[in-house]
């Protein structure tokens, strides 16, 4: 669905200085129906990045294929059958939503745009104030009118730069929750966020992005990658020893007491949590219950862009 | 051809429901309606001289067998007849030239950039919505001044010259391809700044032709005739097909989009 080779985006800023490389080499895959994930800190590149997939600028070198469409050579096409949510709204103000909408819904060549107006004011909660000047919304409305507009037409593919941005939680749950109907529509979703929380929660795959693409996998697969796998073994009480016994076990890669907890990595812990639970109790340990860890996407997120720092 | 119309209806729906922008537009009609229509007025009574010696001599090649009372009426009628050339090159720079950077400055023009919409049908939909109000209120308000030129003391010799080919070229030819123009050289400008009050202020240049001719006349240099205004409707046909050349050249949309901060 989205075929990205090599894609580059050089900026000149001063003709005496290098030119900026705000996209470098990207190669890159996002297969139909997937929602992919696009992290990164700001100034990484990834609005540029989705400007290029959408046929709004060139790239400097490489090649992107969007829906079968080669991004520079059928421009107009790949703009027809992608959903863009700008980082900003950008709505006409002065103009009421229904207004706005079917300005769009025009513009995409929408064959019935009064119903398909009806059905995303509907959807999105926004029937009953669609002749409102949207100047008049508030944040969340004018985020969700503009989500309207971009599904209008019914894309194929969507990309969604920060929709959850500046929401207040509610809002932002809502937008959220109908990302997630996206998904189960079998939609192509893009979706450059810094909430990790909701990567984590929508995306199957996650791509990890600062001018270049450092990591590219699902969120377990980063997780198990990074961290391995830890489980927390909470006892009634923790003797100092039990510590040193885990940690002798030839398959326990570490170990770290925390209160009455053991917090142990280990690489298989269906097979290997058994072995320990049996230690501990014939030591005398009373176990109270076992739990995997679950490392957070910020975690990963952070631990990727602290080595690419480093 | 329909998403065209969809711009043009678009920036419509924005420009009139700004009331002051409405006004803008009605406003400088009205007053260069009106002040042709008191010259008339206070020059219909008996105390405009008999002799024709303060007119430029070229003058009297208009003239012709006109008495003393009518040349002088049609030698002052000229000089505002470049008051209706001025109408639609002045009416549409303040809508053209908020056309772009407007959307720039609202952030609705990347969502814009981003659907099907060809750069032409942009640029032509941008340009038709300003310039088209602009040759309507042109032209109705030339309508409203030949209806009232008689009432308000327009002599018969007067109102053939205003309905003469000099006027017609200049209301139905030159007007429109000035309003094309500076439309057209307006949203350039509008597609290169970051503020609009800049592009409104560099956009109202393209007003300097229509003062050239103006102080021509004045100074005795041309009159304008037919002749003048068939030379004067080339030099802005040509400048139309320029800066259409120009305006899609310059209007990138990539620069468009990641100068803008």
């Amino acid at each position: 669905m989205i075929k990205i080779e090599g894609l580059t985006k050089e900026f000149i800023t001063d003709k005496k200085k290098p030119p900026l490389v705000a996209v470098n080499d990207l190669t890159l895959e996002v297969n139909e129906g997937e929602v992919f994930g696009f992290l990164g800190p700001n100034g990484a590149g990834k609005t540029t990045t989705v400007r290029m997939l959408c046929s709004l600028i060139a790239p400097t070198r490489g090649r992107a294929v969007v829906n079968n469409y080669d991004v520079v050579k059928h421009g107009q096409k790949v703009r027809a059958c992608v959903g863009i949510l700008t980082e900003t709204p950008g709505m006409y103000e002065r103009l009421s939503a229904d207004k706005n909408l079917t300005i769009f819904a025009r513009l995409y060549g929408v064959k019935d745009v009064p119903g398909q107006v009806e059905k995303y004011l509907r959807m999105l909660g926004l029937w009953e104030r669609r002749f409102d000047e949207v100047g008049s919304f508030s944040k969340g409305m004018r985020q969700k009118l503009a989500i309207a507009r971009t599904l209008l037409h019914e894309p194929s593919v969507i990309f969604l730069d920060e929709p959850t941005s500046g929401l207040d939680p509610e809002a932002a749950h809502l937008v959220r929750d109908f990302i997630d109907d996206l998904k189960k529509e079998g939609k192509t979703i893009f979706l450059c966020t810094h909430n990790l929380d909701e990567a984590d929660r929508l995306c199957q795959r996650i791509g990890i992005f600062k001018s270049r693409l450092i990591t590219v996998d699902t969120p377990d697969a980063l997780r198990q990658r990074m961290f391995g796998r830890t489980v927390v073994f909470n006892l009634a009480s923790l003797a100092p020893e039990w510590t040193a016994m885990v940690s002798e076990l030839p398959f326990v890669t570490g170990v770290k007491p925390v209160d009455n907890k053991l917090v142990v990595d280990l690489k298989d812990p269906e097979a290997q949590n058994p072995v320990i639970i049996r230690r501990l109790v014939e030591a005398g340990a009373e176990v109270r219950f076992v739990g995997e860890l679950r490392h957070s996407l910020e975690d990963i997120y952070l631990q990727t862009i602290n080595e690419t720092k480093g | 051809m329909n998403r065209i119309q969809t711009i043009i209806d678009k920036e419509w729906a924005e420009v009139f429901k700004n009331k002051m922008v409405f006004w803008t537009i009605v406003l400088l009609p009205l007053l260069f309606t009106a002040m042709p229509l008191i010259f008339i007025f206070v020059t219909s009574g008996d105390l405009i001289p008999s002799e024709t010696s303060d007119m430029p001599a070229s003058f009297a090649t208009i003239c012709g067998t006109a008495s003393a009372k009518d040349c002088l009426q049609i030698y002052m009628i000229n000089q505002f007849l470049l008051m209706f050339m001025m109408m639609p090159v002045i009416i549409p720079i303040t809508i053209a030239a908020y056309s772009v950077v407007g959307e720039k400055a609202t952030r609705s023009l990347e969502p814009l950039l981003a659907t099907p919409i060809t750069t032409e049908e942009l640029l032509a939909g941008k340009t038709l919505a300003s310039a088209l109000p602009a040759l309507a209120v042109t032209i109705v308000f030339f309508g409203i001044f030949v209806a009232l030129t008689p009432l308000v003391g327009g002599t018969p010799g007067l109102m053939a010259y205003m309905l003469s080919p000099t006027w017609l070229i200049a209301i139905l030819l030159v007007g429109p391809l000035m309003a094309i123009a500076s439309t057209i050289f307006a949203v350039i400008v509008s597609s290169r700044v970051n503020d609009p009050r800049v592009a409104e202020q560099i956009s109202a240049v393209f007003i300097v032709p229509v003062m050239l001719l103006l102080f021509g006349q004045l100074a005795g240099w041309l009159i304008i005739n037919v002749p003048v205004m068939l030379i004067f409707s080339a030099l802005m046909a040509a400048a139309n097909v320029g800066l259409i050349y120009l305006a899609a050249r310059i209007f990138q949309r990539e620069q468009i989009l990641t100068r803008w901060k």
